[in-house]
């Protein structure tokens, strides 16, 4: 980390977030990579890697939910945190905010269609 | 029957809603000519969300940048904005979301604290999740004497997001605006430049061109302006590192007329910042002559020897009415933030100035109904900044005060937890993070003011009758941890 640049380092896989815990704020990656994984009957499942620009976490602002998943840095990783209350006020003076949001979000419901039906055409 | 009814209502609910909203004769089409006078963030901002947005219903529109300074070749004024250069938390939250990061070349620094500092004591007050939320920045090149600086211009980076967007950077003064057949025309030393569909004023506060628009006779009033001062000391990047850390050093000194100081450590400089309602030479001299700012230099560091300095102006009174039929005016031009933020409120009005654009029409009613509100928005929240800088300035004046503020503080840091609610109010009031009227709000809570008034007593109160008794008050203690860090 130097001193130009923004946000909190993460050492290689220190987590970020973890699966289970409550939630109230989004992160975007300033810098590096982090791997998206799941606990599932105690074996980690890993489900994805993102990179610089990408962000994680959204579902908290629009969710009660606890996080579905850790995340955790692979390499080191500088990553920003975005506040609900703080998005969430301007998502509402300026509901364009939110298209960056719908747009990543929509590519991923893509993905995990085209993920879905491959799998269910392996099984079958 | 029943989906008969419901799509009469559906069509009947449509007629109404168009009938309630005035189509608008004024708008942008395929191939609108656009002139942005000014290539700082508010013209850049405007002009990258304006092809941003025009892109999303099919639009190409032909988007001039009139802007003749050079923001990444010269030092000193000439490619200099007159600013701290501060990109707020709440700025570089948003900017994120949108997808644009700010790259570390631009970043001067990353703050991630700041430190109060009055004749009672000094405090540190660390970020709400310990992170660098708040981007120290150039928006220039940088001060007059700079040489090979490893960092570059925010506003020349602003400026290459329009371009790559693909906005057109003339390097051309506009001198003269008239309106011919309702449409604006620009005109430069050289002649004329051309005749637009809209026109954007982004020229800042400081530019001679506010007058030209008042005079045009569009309905443009130029903001009621006060004086400031920003200079800048080379001190090395060591030695900005050792004196000031990553924090912004705040001062709140008992002088007449000063709202408001700081030093923000940048590169191989610092920045000092001085508002108030009558900034002078002589205001300037007693606040440098202030042990709390010099306690903060290098010892024997002359405060007179400044690499570069100005008294430029800020915008502290809006314009009345910032639009008109094809015109628009944002940034500190128009209205922005008071005191704080600018760089913050220019993003917000070029935001929704480039929306109501693209969405509404051009028209003065256009921007009436869905441009006004944003820049309403800030000015109702600048009433009540100037309460809140109000109240801080009579804290500021005697020391039981400034010594219960000091307490408030340090207790919330030193004890950790979520109830910072003195050390929030005071990082939303000096970072511009949050607008004023939630400051406000919550210092009108029942447990802040209970805390408040508990150590003005223990604190303020108590301390200064035990030190009147035993004589024993000392000036400029410091009763938390080492400084900086």
């Amino acid at each position: 980390m130097g001193t130009s640049d923004l946000g909190k380092a993460y050492r290689d896989k220190e987590p970020i977030v973890r699966q289970g815990e409550a939630g109230d704020c989004m992160y975007v990656i300033q810098q590096g990579e982090v791997e998206i994984l799941q606990n599932r009957d105690g074996r980690e499942v890993i489900l994805a890697s993102l990179g610089t620009g990408d962000f994680f976490g959204e579902m908290a602002l629009f969710e009660r939910e606890v996080r579905s998943a850790t995340v955790r840095a692979k390499g080191e990783a500088r990553v920003l945190t975005i506040d609900k209350r703080t998005l969430l006020r301007r998502i509402q003076e300026d509901p364009s905010l939110a298209f960056n949001l719908l747009k990543e979000m929509s590519h991923r419901i893509r993905r995990l269609d085209k993920e879905l039906t491959e799998h269910c055409t392996e099984h079958h | 029957m029943a989906s008969n009814s419901g799509f009469s209502s559906e069509v009947g609910r449509t007629l109404i809603q168009l009938s309630q909203e005035s189509v608008s004769n004024l708008t942008l089409e395929q191939g609108s000519r656009v002139a942005v006078i000014g290539g700082g963030p508010a013209g850049s901002f405007f002009s990258f969300f304006l092809l941003k947005l025009a892109e999303t219903i099919g639009i190409d529109l032909e988007v001039d940048i009139l802007e003749p300074r050079q923001f990444s070749t010269f030092s000193g004024p000439a490619g200099c904005n007159h600013c701290g250069g501060i990109v707020s938390e709440s700025l570089v939250q948003m900017l994120a979301t949108e997808g644009i990061n700010i790259p570390s070349t631009v970043i001067q620094r990353g703050i991630e604290s700041y430190v109060l500092h009055m004749d009672v004591g000094d405090v540190r007050i660390e970020t709400p999740l310990h992170e660098k939320r708040i981007a120290a920045v150039y928006r220039g090149k940088g001060p007059k004497d700079i040489q090979n600086s490893k960092w570059s211009s925010f506003d020349q980076n602003t400026l290459k997001m329009a371009e790559d967007r693909g906005a057109q950077v003339r390097r051309q003064l506009v001198s003269d605006i008239s309106w011919e057949s309702g449409r604006p025309t620009l005109s430069g030393p050289k002649g004329e430049i051309g005749s637009y569909d809209l026109l954007v004023v982004a020229s800042g506060v400081n530019s001679q061109l506010q007058y030209v628009l008042e005079q045009s006779g569009c309905g443009y009033i130029a903001p009621e302006r006060v004086k400031t001062f920003i200079c800048e000391y080379h001190l090395g990047e060591e030695q900005v590192a050792l004196n000031f850390g990553n924090a912004m050093h705040v001062f709140l000194l008992d002088l007449p007329h000063l709202e408001f100081a700081a030093v923000i450590p940048k590169g191989d400089y610092v920045t000092l910042c001085m508002l108030g309602d009558e900034i002078n030479e002589e205001l300037v001299s007693s606040f440098l002559n202030a042990p709390e700012v010099q306690a903060c230099f290098p010892p024997d560091f002359d405060l007179y020897q400044s690499s570069c300095l100005c008294f430029p102006t800020i915008n502290v009174g809006g314009t009345g009415q910032p639009f008109g039929d094809r015109l628009l005016v944002i940034g500190d031009s128009g209205v922005t933030r008071l005191y704080k933020d600018g760089i913050g409120a220019a993003y917000k009005t070029a935001k929704a100035a480039a929306t109501a654009a693209v969405f509404q029409g051009i028209s003065k009613e256009d921007f009436k109904r869905s441009f006004w509100p944003a820049c309403r928005k800030i000015e109702i929240d600048n009433s009540i900044g100037k309460f809140v800088f109000a109240v801080n300035k009579q804290l500021q004046r005697t020391k039981v005060t400034r010594r219960t503020m000091l307490r408030m503080t340090r207790m919330e840091q030193t004890e950790g937890g979520p109830t910072q609610q003195m050390s929030t109010v005071l990082w939303d009031i000096f970072t511009g993070s949050a607008p004023y009227k939630e400051i406000l709000l919550r210092t009108m809570k029942p447990w802040f003011l209970a805390r408040l008034a508990w150590n003005f007593v223990m604190g303020g109160l108590f301390f200064d009758l035990k030190n009147q008794d035993t004589g024993a008050m000392d000036g400029h203690e410091r009763l938390g941890e080492s400084l900086p860090g």
